[in-house]
């Protein structure tokens, strides 16, 4: 199986300490929501504070750990909001 | 009317967006830029959001709003981009035929933007230093948090 490649969109604090609104993964192929978060926490463990508070979206929606990432999904780390 | 802006605020048009003769009621709650967080003093926001999914959550907090209190008319729109102290960040215009239902809809409209859309803001200091709020009361981990977080 072909390993699976997505880009995660980044921001706030986490796409000033990445100076990129962007970062790529490769991740295995039938790999969740949670093991992308494992990938990010092993990839800057320096940020594993914020790293674990952060939600991931999927398509613009907020997704679950055990959902499965699919080629072509629109990937996000959402860091704890202060809108408003 | 729901939307993220890059400009001032028009919120008197908001308001009047909701307007409607069978309504009795219209509640507007303007976020403002203060001067200061607790010790810190602040020069100016800086509003960043992952637009098209903020827009998104944003329909759906409203769209919530409207299933809890169906009578209520409800307009949204929050300004991303650097605002000066006294700025407009968020407003909220909701009517309804009576006032209970237009406060409660509003508080609704607002507490659950700032728990789940994902807009950020960054205070700047006096030495133009500035740091991203990410609030430790706010864990976004549990993605079916939103709703049950207010």
């Amino acid at each position: 199986m072909k390993p699976l490649l997505i880009e995660v969109r980044l921001f706030a604090a986490l796409r000033e300490a990445a100076a990129s609104s962007t970062v790529a993964l490769e991740l295995p192929a039938n790999a969740t929501v949670g093991d992308l978060r494992q990938l990010l926490v092993r990839r800057w463990p320096q940020w594993r504070t914020l790293l674990e508070r952060c939600a991931v979206a999927v398509n613009q929606a907020y997704a679950p750990d055990q959902q499965r990432l699919t080629a072509g999904d629109e990937v996000a780390l959402i860091p704890p909001v202060s809108g408003g | 009317m729901i939307s993220l802006t890059r400009q001032a605020i028009d919120y008197q048009a908001l308001t009047e967006a909701v307007r409607d003769p069978q309504h009795g009621a219209v509640v507007l709650f303007l976020g403002t830029v203060r001067d200061r967080t607790g010790e810190q003093a602040t020069a100016r926001l800086e509003y960043e959001a992952y637009a098209a999914m903020a827009e998104r959550e944003m329909r759906r907090v409203v769209e919530a709003a409207q299933q809890r209190w169906p009578q209520t008319r409800i307009a949204l729109i929050h300004r991303l981009g650097t605002l000066e102290v006294g700025e407009v960040s968020v407003a909220v215009a909701v009517s309804a035929p009576h006032r209970a239902e237009a406060f409660a809809a509003c508080r609704y409209v607002i507490d659950t933007l700032k728990a789940t859309v994902p807009i950020w803001k960054k205070e700047i200091g006096p030495d133009g230093t500035g740091e991203w709020v990410h609030p430790a009361d706010i864990s976004m981990s549990d993605p079916f948090r939103p709703e049950s977080a207010v």
